[in-house]
């Protein structure tokens, strides 16, 4: 059965209680970050970051908006990731979302580059992709993802792609009823589907998402003329980068060091 | 609260003013959404600034710091002109119909009531509240006018005293557009219809003023003349700062108060027990030397309540509250400290001279899950040098919430069980543990001899070896003290030292052992969200108080699709516990439907405060504009002076040009109070890594700072010897901040978050470094939240 996780943007008050439940079921270490004007921390989704609230203010009309995204990996049916894959390591779960074979993985860093959400980010240290897994230890266990266990407010729920989808479809109406006529649905259409689900009150360029997210021409390409030399392909790219691995670490090092140097503020 | 979180989901309208319930009480938010999106319930948020929650309301009011009485009483008179108050409820219910004394008046231009006197020993004004009192009879009953036609009935009083708190004049002091203004009085005053319920919920932005109670009885009035109170959906809702404050009010942890809101007896005027009881209120509180026999039984069950009586601490006139303690504190009248899960260095007003007033101190001892910055004042990091301070600073690593067993009271007054988790790390202990040590070492050393050692010697201590909180409990519970059976009412005790009870509100929640009340989890299935069977809320279970006020004198309530209450023409119908005689007629209930004053009705005008008997708007203690309304009076005129004013204060044109900033001060989702528990943790310390001052985008333009600069921010306080310090943050330049038009002119409002400080993780500036020591001439809480400050581009971070 495919399922879906719900984002109900017209409930969510940024709290980020998810963006740290993330981070905590999954282990993942916090960040350094600094204060650069904004509430919206860490910068950008990482290795370390695989989902974050965004921030955005917006002025219309002498009315000022704050309005409050949920970025992450969109577990799109039409996933620029899966397609530009050579090694075949990211593919559809049984429940419609995309998932990483840490196996097959070859570290090309294809995908990151032709995610149309920058949802995907990429670890030197192991040459591995990282991002949201829509807690697939968690659903699969019958429990719901972290994120939507942590949301105080309903603003994230969980369940069968149709009753999510019915679920927005009637949010959507009270938003327009009650003077929101940019409400709308994400996650739909876009990309042929998205396993994420968005009520959004306004236009889906304030909640930091694409208005009309493609998947890149040159992972279609990719995906129509090269696919059937995959193997080839593995090789080829999997010797270069053995090729490079004494560069690789040093860059990693490198990395290491600046941050340790920096401490703890 | 006088209702509780689940009840939100009964709102119709909700006005979060003076709180930011989506950062500070997240848990509201999923009622408030629940009623939003179940029956199309409506958000308005009075806030200087777009928040978190003003993000989400469907209605936002901008305000400057520091007015939200004049905002409440703007609302008051819309309310009365317009006639949109609930007419019956007002009538019967509340004390409009009552005639005050016809020398009662007060001053337009000095803003002063009748009985204005000199008190020098606050260095303020008080009051002789002979005119405030009602009118009476001969036989010493309150002359009414069920007509309210009377001009010295409370009703014509309050229209006159309101008059001018016009739409015109609310928006010049709040700065509040007028369109914007009307729309949010209008959808508020909406629920004054029989059958509709508007909640108004508030945290410190109502109370941390020099005039904050009159701020919550500008809550409480509005709610009154719109029949919100008692009924599910309505009520004043102060929604706590702290897991278990509400519980720490309850068994008397303030300086004014013994347990269950009993006040703390005068050396001068209560000697004796018979002196204390004497003082006796009327209405319920008619019972009160029930509950204090009780409660000194409980403590000292050997001995009859009289003679144990003496043993209570008294109050010597001296002023106790915290800002008066550290004054004391830095003229070396107090030698040692216990700073329990508190860290005033972060979190008291001034906090800059609190610190250094502790190296008068020959002992500290702070109990805390971390160092905090009130134990490290001595450090480098303080900015103190550890050679100079001679202070003996004593350590006790606490257990979190979740590695004790125990109880913590909510809100909304529901007393639940908390079961331990996990142990708590290497040495740490719960509170429990520490004060049962602390307890038995004190009294071994009084067992040796000492001044006064009855009180400690002959205490009741009887928890076990090791401190059982089982047994706490039952004490305070309540028994028989013959038979020790536990009781399940307040009602059972009586004032001839033959029940013992710690804290009478609390009697029930524990009277069944093998299955106390405060340990029960049964979710309702059907109902109005009542959840009686869950845990268990003060007084007797009762989850909505002054609840005779959901239904009309007949006994009908008036929202039927909510019935608290129906009189069924024999007996009443329930969902709650009855907050009234439930075993007479509903019209003669009617009458004393608010059976905890005197009068049995609720207090539009009162005489139960020392400041005012209805709100009127005073500006904080530093203000950038005189009083619009009464043009000779500044702040409070009852609030106390602790330091001269001409010397902690913005006093002068002179000094509100170089101090033109109004400043308020708040917390954010991913922080806790003084962050000690917080800023240890990585991953809130990545959310929210660092100090900052939110300023408009207008302010920034005009003082070239950019988005992330740092700025200095200066106020009088750190100003000392002619010289000029300050506190430094990072700039948060937004759109949510605009420049407020203040009765023509323009005012620059910032605010800035005060999590930081030099211990922890994450560490910053004290930002409470700059307010004031100020406070309501009732409660004394400090004024953090409108004071004036300066700010510079540029400074080093701390």
């Amino acid at each position: 059965m495919t399922k879906s996780i719900l984002i109900d943007t017209s409930k969510c008050m940024a709290c980020r209680g998810c963006q740290v439940a993330c981070k905590q079921w999954n282990q993942l270490p916090a960040e350094q970050t600094t204060f650069t004007g904004t509430y919206e921390t860490p910068p950008s989704l990482s290795t370390h970051t695989w989902m974050k609230i965004t921030f955005n203010e917006v002025e219309e009309g002498g009315k000022v908006k704050w309005f409050f995204g949920n970025q992450r990996c969109m577990h799109c049916t039409d996933a620029g990731c899966m397609i530009s894959c050579p090694a075949g390591a990211i593919y559809h779960t049984e429940a419609g979302t995309v998932a990483i074979d840490e196996k097959k993985c070859i570290g090309c860093n294809y995908c990151v580059a032709n995610c149309p959400f920058q949802a995907v980010s990429f670890d030197r240290a192991t040459n591995l992709p990282f991002k949201c897994t829509f807690c697939l230890d968690r659903t699969s266990n019958g429990l719901q993802p972290a994120c939507a266990a942590a949301c105080p407010t309903g603003a994230i729920t969980f369940g069968d792609r149709n009753a999510m989808v019915s679920r927005a479809s009637m949010r959507v109406g009270q938003l327009k009823d009650a003077g929101n006529r940019n409400a709308t649905i994400y996650g739909l259409e876009e990309v042929n589907g998205t396993g994420m689900l968005y009520v959004l009150a306004d236009k889906p360029e304030h909640y930091s998402l694409p208005a009309d997210p493609q998947v890149p021409f040159g992972a279609r390409l990719w995906g129509v003329l090269f696919k059937p030399f995959r193997i080839f392909v593995v090789l080829a790219v999997g010797l270069g980068l053995w090729a490079n691995r004494a560069q690789v670490k040093e860059v990693e090092e490198a990395k290491k060091a600046q941050k340790s140097s920096q401490g703890v503020k | 609260m006088t209702n509780h979180w689940i009840d939100y989901k009964n709102s119709d309208v909700f006005m979060n003013i003076g709180g930011n319930t989506a950062e500070n009480h997240p848990i509201s938010m999923k009622w408030i959404e629940k009623a939003r999106e179940t029956k199309g319930a409506k958000l308005i948020v009075v806030d200087p600034r777009v928040s978190r929650t003003a993000a989400v309301a469907d209605l936002y009011v901008p305000i400057r710091p520091g007015t939200n009485v004049a905002y409440l009483g703007g609302l008051i008179q819309y309310i009365l002109a317009n006639k949109l108050y609930h007419k019956e409820y007002v009538e019967n219910y509340t004390n409009a119909t009552f005639l005050i004394n016809e020398g009662f008046k007060w001053d337009d231009v000095t803003g002063l009531f009748e009985g204005v006197q000199d008190n020098p020993a606050r260095n303020a004004k008080g009051y002789n509240q002979a005119t405030w009192q009602y009118q009476r009879d001969e036989e010493g009953n309150v002359r009414k006018d069920p007509e309210m036609r009377d001009p010295n009935c409370v009703f014509q009083i309050m229209r006159k005293f309101y008059a001018k708190y016009s739409l015109d004049n609310i928006s010049k002091i709040t700065g509040a557009p007028k369109d914007v203004l009307e729309e949010s009085y209008k959808l508020f005053a909406s629920t004054g219809q029989p059958g509709k319920a508007g909640n108004i919920m508030y945290a410190m932005g109502i109370t941390q003023f020099t005039h904050g109670a009159q701020s919550v009885r500008s809550v409480a009035v509005p709610q009154l003349l719109l029949g919100n109170i008692g009924i599910p959906g309505g009520g004043v809702n102060a929604q706590r700062g702290q897991a278990n404050v509400q519980g720490a009010c309850d068994m008397g942890m303030l300086y004014h108060i013994v347990t269950g809101y009993m006040p703390t007896p005068q050396q001068a005027a209560h000697a004796t027990l018979a002196d204390y009881n004497a003082a006796t209120p009327g209405g319920y509180w008619a019972n009160r030397p029930k509950f204090m026999a009780s409660m000194l039984k409980a403590w000292w069950p050997d001995l009859r309540p009289e003679q144990s009586y003496p043993f209570l601490p008294k109050l010597d006139g001296t002023d106790h509250s915290h800002i008066a303690s550290y004054k004391l504190m830095g003229e070396g009248e107090v030698k040692g400290m216990i700073c329990w899960a508190d860290n005033p260095a972060v979190s008291g007003p001034t906090a800059g001279a609190k610190r250094q007033y502790q190296a008068n101190l020959d002992w500290l001892i702070s109990v805390d899950l971390f160092e905090n910055e009130t134990a490290a004042f001595w450090q480098k990091e303080a900015g103190a040098n550890p050679a100079d301070i001679k202070t003996e600073v004593f350590l006790l690593p606490g257990a979190a919430g979740y590695e004790k067993d125990g109880t913590k009271t909510n809100s909304g007054r529901w007393i639940q069980w908390n079961w331990k988790a996990q142990d708590p790390p290497g040495d740490a202990k719960s509170d429990l543990w520490i004060a049962d040590r602390l307890f038995k070492a004190v009294r071994a050393e009084y067992e040796k001899g000492g001044v006064f050692p009855d009180p400690i010697t002959r205490m009741n201590w009887d928890y076990g070896d090791e401190a059982d909180p089982e047994r706490v409990d039952k004490e305070i519970n309540g028994y028989d003290v013959r038979t020790g059976a536990l009781y399940t009412s307040f009602g059972q005790l009586k004032d001839d030292g033959s029940t013992a009870c710690g804290s009478w509100i609390y009697t029930g929640f524990f009277s069944d052992p093998a299955n106390p009340a405060c340990k029960k989890r049964i979710k309702e299935t059907q109902g109005i969200g009542s959840n009686s069977n869950w845990s268990w809320a003060w007084p007797l279970n009762r989850r909505i108080v002054y609840n005779r006020g959901a239904a009309d004198p007949s006994g009908k309530p008036w929202n039927p699709d909510l019935p608290l209450f129906r009189w069924d023409g024999t007996a009443w119908q329930r969902n709650d516990v009855p907050d009234f005689n439930a075993a007479i007629p509903p019209e003669d209930s009617a009458k004393n439907a608010f059976i905890m004053t005197a009068e049995g009705h609720a207090r539009l005008f009162t005489q139960g405060l020392n400041d005012a008997p209805l709100p009127i708007h005073y500006e904080p203690a530093e203000s950038p504009v005189a009083n619009l309304l009464y043009p000779q009076a500044t702040y409070n005129p009852v609030s106390q002076r602790f330091y001269p004013p001409t010397e902690h204060t913005v006093v002068n044109d002179e000094e509100r040009a170089r101090y033109p900033y109004v400043i308020t001060t708040y917390r954010v989702c991913e922080h806790y109070q003084s962050g000690i528990m917080t800023r240890n943790i990585p991953w809130l310390n990545e959310t929210m890594p660092e100090l900052f001052i939110e300023i408009s985008e207008e302010m920034a333009k005009e003082k070239d700072i950019a988005n992330g600069d740092t700025v200095t921010i200066e106020s009088k306080r750190l100003f000392n010897n002619g010289e000029q310090k300050g506190i430094v943050a990072k700039a948060c330049v937004t759109k949510r901040l605009k420049p407020m038009t203040i009765n023509g002119d323009k005012v620059h409002v910032v605010g800035m978050p005060w999590h930081w400080g030099y211990a922890g993780m994450a560490k910053g500036a004290i930002t409470n470094d700059l307010a004031p020591s100020v406070g309501d001439p009732n409660t004394t809480i400090p004024e953090y939240k409108a004071f004036l400050c300066n700010i510079r581009k540029g400074g080093k971070l701390a």
